[in-house]
C-alpha cells in the first residue's frame, strides 16, 4: 500500500497536488471525518428515535409498524407521565436558580485576590470536575436514612430529635429537594468559572471610567458588568438548562426516581420504558417530549453567538 | 491595635462565606474519603462522632476493592475506552477544528457552529436508537460499544475547543511555510500541529476526563459486570442485594474521582479560554 502511495507523492502529481492546494478541497476533506461520524451516530440515531416513537417498536417484538401519534396519545393520558413532566420542569428550573445564586455569589468572593486563592478555587471546582455518578453515591451515604452525617450534625447540635430524624431519599418532598441540591451543588462551580471568565473579560478600563463617574459597586455590578457579561453567562446557564433537563444520572443513583415516582423525570422515566421494560417506541416518545425545550434553548444559543459576531 | 482588629472583623464575613464555599463544595469529598479508611466497626457507630477517626485508619477497604472486586478491570478497561476514544477524537477533530478555523471561511463558521449544537444533543434523546445500533453492531454488553458511542460528544467537543486554539493562532506561520514551499497539508503537520501541542494537549485531558465522567451510555450498554469502565462499576457494581458495601463503594470512587479532580483543575484554565475563545474570535 505504502509502496502504491509514495511514488504519486514523490512525484507530486499536478492534479493530486492542485486539488489539495485548493483550500476548500483540503477544508472539505479535513472537516469530512468529523462530520461523518456526528452524522452517522447523532444525526441518523435522532431520526431513528423520531421514528420509534410513532412505530410500535419494542425489543420483543421489533417491527417497524407505523402507529401514528398513538403512542404520545397514550403517554399523554397517563397521570404518572404529567407528574413526571411537571418535575422534570421543577429539577430543572429549581436546581439552574439555586446554581446561579451561589455561583454568582462564589464567583464575586473568588474575583478579589486573597492568600490561597487558587487552592480554594481548586476546592470550589470539584463538583463539577468529578464524575457526577461518584459525587451522587458519595451524596446518597449522606443522605443514607441510618447514618446520615447530616442528621448526625442535627442531632448532635439538638435541632432534631434522633427519633424524628428525616429520611432524606425516603420522603417524597425531601427526595426532590435532595436531587435539587445534588444537581445544583455539581453545577454552580461551572456558573462561578463562566461569571469569573465573563467578569475578567471586562476591560479594566471600563469599570475604572465607571468608578470615575461615580458608580459604586452595585451599580458596577448590575448596570455595567452584567450587560456586559450576559451573553456568556447565557451560554454557561442553557448549557446548564440543557444538561439538567435531560440528566438520569442524579435520580438514578440517588432516588431511583421513587419514592414512588415522586422524583422521576423525563431522562429517567424514558430508560424505564425505552431500556429498562424494553418498550423501545414508547420510551423513545417519551425521551421526545424533552425536544420543544431543547429546540428553544439551542435557538438562544444561536441568537447569542450570532449577536456577539456582530 | 485597633485598625488591626478592626480590619480583621472586617475580613470576617468574606473568610466565613469563603469558608463556606469551600465546606459545601469539599465535604462530600472529605466524607467519602475518611468512609473509605475507617474500619466498619466505626463507620457503622452511631455513638461516635462520624467527622474523624475513632479507630485507627485502616486500608482493609481498598485491600477488598481489589482482592474481591473487579475494581482492577474497571480502571483498566476505562483506560482503554479513554485512550481509544482519545485516539479517535483527534484523528477527527483536529482537522477538523483546522479547517473550520482556517480553510472554509464563512460558511465553516455556522458549520463550526452546527458541529458545537451536536454537542448539545442529550444522551437521553439518543440511547434508545444507539442501543440497537450497537446491539445490531453485536457490541452489546462490551466496552467497545462506549468506544463507539463516546466520540459522539468528545469529537464536537474538541472540534469547537481546537477551532477556538487554532483561530487565535498567527497565520503567518503557516503562510511563511507555504512560501518557503510548503504544501498547505505539509504546513499543518509540519507547523501548526507540533505549535499548538499545549491545545492537544488540552483536548486529549479533556476527552479522557468526559469519557470518564460519562454514566448514561454506559448504563444503557453495559450489563455485565466485567466490561463496566470504573464510573458505573464503582456506582452500580459494588452493591450486594440491597446491602452497600459503603466503605469499598467511597473507596473506588475515591481513586477513580482523583486524577480526574486533579487533571480538570490544571487544565482549567485553557479549557475557559477554549469554550468561551471559540465563540468570541
Amino acid at each position: 500500500m505504502a509502496d502504491l502511495v509514495e511514488p504519486i507523492v514523490s512525484r507530486q502529481s499536478p492534479r493530486f497536488r492542485f486539488l489539495l492546494e485548493r483550500r476548500e478541497v483540503l477544508g472539505a476533506v479535513f472537516v469530512a471525518p468529523a462530520i461523518l461520524y456526528v452524522f452517522l451516530l447523532v444525526g441518523l440515531p435522532f431520526l431513528l428515535a423520531v421514528y420509534y416513537s410513532v412505530s410500535a417498536y419494542t425489543i420483543y417484538d421489533p417491527s417497524w409498524r407505523f402507529v401514528g401519534l398513538a403512542n404520545f396519545r397514550q403517554i399523554v393520558q397517563n397521570p404518572v407521565f404529567l407528574e413526571t413532566l411537571g418535575n422534570t420542569f421543577l429539577f430543572t428550573f429549581a436546581s439552574q436558580l439555586l446554581g446561579l445564586v451561589l455561583g454568582k455569589f462564589g464567583a464575586l468572593l473568588l474575583l478579589r485576590p486573597f492568600p490561597g486563592r487558587k487552592f480554594v478555587r481548586a476546592l470550589i471546582i470539584l463538583p463539577w470536575a468529578v464524575p457526577i455518578a461518584l459525587a451522587s453515591i458519595a451524596w446518597e451515604w449522606m443522605f443514607d436514612s441510618l447514618y446520615s452525617v447530616i442528621n448526625w450534625t442535627l442531632v448532635a447540635l439538638g435541632i432534631i430529635d434522633r427519633a424524628q430524624a428525616p429520611n432524606w431519599l425516603g420522603n417524597p418532598h425531601l427526595a426532590m429537594l435532595c436531587v435539587i441540591v445534588v444537581n445544583a451543588w455539581r453545577f454552580f462551580p461551572f456558573a462561578i468559572v463562566i461569571f469569573l471568565a465573563g467578569i475578567t473579560a471586562v476591560p479594566p478600563d471600563v469599570i475604572d471610567a465607571a468608578t470615575v463617574d461615580g458608580a459604586g459597586f452595585w451599580r458596577r455590578n448590575y448596570q455595567i458588568i452584567m450587560p456586559m457579561i450576559l451573553p456568556i453567562v447565557a451560554i454557561g446557564l442553557i448549557f446548564g438548562v440543557v444538561f439538567t433537563f435531560t440528566d438520569l444520572s442524579v435520580v438514578y443513583l440517588l432516588t431511583n426516581g421513587g419514592p414512588v415516582g415522586a422524583t422521576s423525570v423525563l431522562a429517567f422515566q424514558g430508560f424505564q420504558v425505552g431500556i429498562v421494560s424494553g418498550d423501545v417506541s414508547h420510551g423513545a416518545a417519551i425521551s421526545l417530549f424533552m425536544l420543544p425545550v431543547l429546540l428553544v434553548l439551542v435557538i438562544g444559543v444561536l441568537r447569542f453567538i450570532r449577536r456577539r459576531e456582530i | 491595635m485597633r485598625r488591626f482588629v478592626g480590619g480583621v472583623l472586617r475580613e470576617v464575613p468574606f473568610y466565613g462565606a469563603v469558608a463556606f464555599f469551600v465546606v459545601l463544595t469539599a465535604f462530600p469529598f472529605y466524607w467519602m474519603a475518611i468512609t473509605s479508611f475507617k474500619s466498619n466497626s466505626d463507620l457503622y457507630n452511631l455513638t461516635n462522632v462520624p467527622f474523624w477517626f475513632n479507630e485507627p485508619p485502616t486500608l482493609e477497604h481498598f485491600q477488598y476493592l481489589f482482592e474481591q472486586t473487579l475494581f482492577a478491570r474497571w480502571l483498566l478497561n476505562s483506560l482503554i475506552i479513554g485512550t481509544c476514544v482519545v485516539v479517535i477524537t483527534l484523528l477527527a477533530a483536529l482537522p477538523a477544528g483546522y479547517s473550520l478555523a482556517r480553510l472554509t471561511g464563512r460558511g465553516g463558521e455556522t458549520l463550526g457552529i452546527g458541529i458545537f449544537l451536536t454537542y448539545l444533543v442529550p444522551p437521553t434523546l439518543l440511547f434508545l436508537p444507539l442501543s440497537r445500533i450497537v446491539a445490531n453492531l453485536g457490541l452489546q454488553n462490551s466496552m467497545w460499544s462506549l468506544v463507539l458511542v463516546y466520540p459522539t460528544f468528545t469529537i464536537p467537543f474538541c472540534t469547537w475547543l481546537l477551532m477556538g486554539f487554532f483561530k487565535a493562532m498567527p497565520i503567518e506561520i503557516e503562510e511563511a511555510a507555504i512560501v518557503d514551499g510548503c504544501s498547505r497539508f505539509g504546513a499543518f503537520i509540519k507547523m501548526v500541529i507540533p505549535l499548538s501541542l499545549p491545545a492537544i494537549l488540552t483536548a486529549v485531558i479533556f476527552t479522557f476526563t468526559l469519557t470518564l465522567q460519562e454514566f448514561v451510555y454506559a448504563l444503557t450498554f453495559i450489563s455485565s459486570a466485567a466490561q463496566k469502565p470504573v464510573t458505573l462499576g464503582v456506582a452500580t457494581d459494588l452493591i450486594r442485594g440491597d446491602i452497600f458495601f459503603w466503605g469499598e463503594i467511597m473507596a473506588g470512587a475515591l481513586i477513580a474521582s482523583v486524577p480526574v479532580a486533579i487533571a480538570y483543575n490544571s487544565f482549567l484554565d485553557r479549557f475557559i479560554e477554549g469554550i468561551t475563545g471559540g465563540a468570541v474570535k
